[in-house]
């Protein structure tokens, strides 16, 4: 069977790649989005964040025989309070500067985070074993799916939607919304705006550090598995605009699904293709295709 | 960036005339130090110091941060080194080829990225670099991982042999300070001012009647094509155009550069880039501890010493330098 020239099994396979590739996109970008909201810093230690998640999870297998669905849960917790003392530490004393600076010292902490796993582990990957219950797969007639692959882009979905509700949705997310609006109005109503901002922070990094472990089973465990992907995030964080959770995760997916179906069609470009994406939404809509000019 | 410590006195025009003894104190240096250091160290040093205060240009007097100025360096650098290779362009030739394809990648990215400020358009300019990045890991014509490597320096003008390692300092010291002074020419200028007025306050400027998106176009443009200048005679210094001059580790180390120096301080980038420069040099043994020293530079200027050296000194002597 083929479809513009392409065998179905390559043209399904690729855009099940992009999927997942689309899944880390959202995760990343939601996480950046939250953080952006609140603390109006771009994370720039978020793809080191999301080496750490991975790491974190291979450490447990390793080290104390902890399998992958604990890591799923305690990872996020520890890099996320590893990201909490950073925030307290370092971030918040940089709120009444340019927002530029706070660029710059996540910066930095990537390139130490990078450098340290990297001198520690080289470049070349660690494999991470896929947990049994989720190995194997399934021919779906038209292609074949590996039940992993499912199972991420299933939890992405899942965790992505759930962080748009209590966002949209709760009182709790109201609170971060007003704080986001306006943090001395809503510290005058009596909330602990400053221990709102640290628990974002955290929050934010708990969803890249979820990330990197649902990415061990797929791609190996590298220091260097944010350095390169952080930037296509940054990318999908300017197309989407900032303004709209929703938005974030809608455009994490699509862009994977497209990045993939370039693979397909005209793989020379797949590396660019969101760049070139991102120039055009540049040309059309500044300010991103869900987003609001601030 | 009204936030840039210790810029609004920048410029006074009282500070000139202990800045040009300066001027003359760092042409005066770099004119003994090769009797006294490895030719090629300063070679280097100079090249840096340029795409450093290139960079400056932009952040320090338009306020525009771009994460992406390795694009520059590696295009110019690749084209000076295929046209002097390939094509046996003379050197100033091949100089000026890459400077000029620097500045036509310049106009093209700035156009976009002048759409969006502050973080945006750090952010915007990163993506672009890593764009260019991966053109140019597939293009045939780079050599992918190894590059353009033996690069011909050739006979300047077709009569000074560069392969002797004094002319080449000459010349690149020639461009270094010929750079130098056409920076602080352009701050100085009504230009500069105008650029000043819009980091300062961006709608005042807008409503006094300036058409803020092409000043800052062109203060981009000129920042992109000194840092071609820059990697263009870099190209020519090493014989080597290679993917790390467009890697974005080198766009972050052209803005460490300049803050470790001196956000908006004239002598600051100059200062940053001999720092970073001789550090890589005596630290090159260790391999990725480079990585992590740079980014304890970067978190410790960030927090507690946000003027940089050429900053704190002009603080400490209370004139601008």
């Amino acid at each position: 069977m083929e479809i513009f020239g392409i065998p179905t099994q390559a043209l399904f396979g690729q855009l099940l790649i992009g999927l997942i590739n689309g899944s880390f996109y959202a995760l990343l970008s939601l996480g950046l989005a939250v953080i952006f909201g609140l603390l109006n810093i771009i994370n720039f230690t978020h793809g080191a964040q999301y080496m750490m998640g991975a790491f974190c999870a291979y450490f447990l297998l390793a080290w104390l025989g902890v399998g992958y669905w604990w890591a799923l849960a305690i990872v996020p917790l520890v890099v996320g309070a590893l990201g909490i003392v950073i925030e307290r530490l370092m971030l918040s004393r940089l709120y009444k500067l340019d927002h530029l600076y706070g660029l710059l010292l996540t910066f930095g902490l990537a390139l130490i985070i990078q450098g340290v796993f990297r001198q520690q582990y080289g470049t070349s990957g660690i494999p991470y074993t896929m947990p049994a219950e989720l190995s194997g797969g399934r021919n779906l007639g038209f292609m074949f799916l590996p039940n992993y692959r499912a199972w991420v882009i299933v939890a992405s979905l899942v965790v992505c939607l759930a962080t748009w509700f209590v966002i949209e949705k709760t009182k709790l997310g109201s609170y971060l919304r007003a704080a986001t609006e306006n943090p001395q109005l809503v510290q005058a109503f009596g909330v602990n705006v400053p221990r709102m901002i640290t628990l974002t922070y955290g929050f934010g990094v708990a969803l890249a550090a979820f990330a990197g472990v649902m990415a061990g089973p797929i791609y190996q465990v590298n220091p260097l598995m944010g350095a390169d992907l952080i930037i296509v995030v940054f990318a999908v964080v300017v197309i989407g605009g900032m303004g709209s959770i929703l938005g974030s995760i809608i455009t994490g997916f699509a862009l994977g699904l497209i990045e993939g179906l370039t693979k397909v069609f005209y793989p020379e470009a797949s590396n660019t293709v969101i760049f070139i994406i991102m120039a055009i939404v540049l040309m059309i809509k500044p300010a991103g295709l869900f987003g609001t000019q601030r | 960036m009204s936030a840039v410590p210790g810029l609004a006195g920048a410029a006074r025009a009282n500070g000139h005339a202990h800045q040009r003894a300066v001027f003359l104190g760092m042409l005066a240096f770099f004119i003994v130090a090769p009797f006294v250091a490895y030719p090629i160290f300063l070679m280097k040093v100079m090249c840096f110091a340029l795409f450093a205060c290139a960079f400056n240009l932009l952040i320090g007097y338009a306020g525009l941060v771009s994460f992406g100025h390795a694009m520059f360096l590696g295009t110019a650098g690749y084209a000076s080194a295929h046209a002097a290779k390939v094509w046996g362009f003379t050197p100033e030739l091949a100089i000026l080829f890459g400077t000029a394809c620097a500045a036509l990648l310049g106009l093209v990215t700035g156009l976009l990225a002048i759409r969006r400020q502050g973080i945006y358009f750090a952010m915007i300019t990163l993506a672009l670099a890593q764009m260019v990045y991966f053109f140019y890991l597939q293009a045939p014509f780079t050599g992918g991982e190894d590059g353009i490597q033996a690069v011909p320096r050739g006979k300047l003008f077709g009569l000074i042999d560069l392969s002797s390692q004094w002319a080449m300092y000459a010349l690149v010291f020639a461009v270094f300070s010929g750079g130098f002074l056409l920076i602080h020419r352009a701050v100085h200028s009504p230009f500069g001012q105008v650029l000043k007025a819009i980091r300062e306050n961006e709608s005042r400027a807008l409503s006094l009647g300036y058409d803020i998106n092409r000043y800052k176009l062109l203060a981009y443009l000129m920042s992109a094509t000194l840092a071609g200048l820059a990697g263009a005679t870099k190209a020519l210094v090493f014989e080597l155009a290679s993917l790390t001059d467009v890697h974005w580790t080198m766009s972050g180390e052209v803005v460490l550069m300049v803050l470790l120096g001196g956000l908006g301080t004239v002598f600051g980038p100059v200062v940053g880039a001999l720092i970073i420069v001789a550090m890589e040099n005596y630290l090159a043994q260790l391999g990725s501890w480079v990585t992590v020293t740079q980014g304890v530079i970067f978190v410790i200027c960030v927090l507690t010493f946000r003027r940089g050296v050429v900053g704190e000194l002009a603080r400490v002597i209370g004139k601008p330098l």
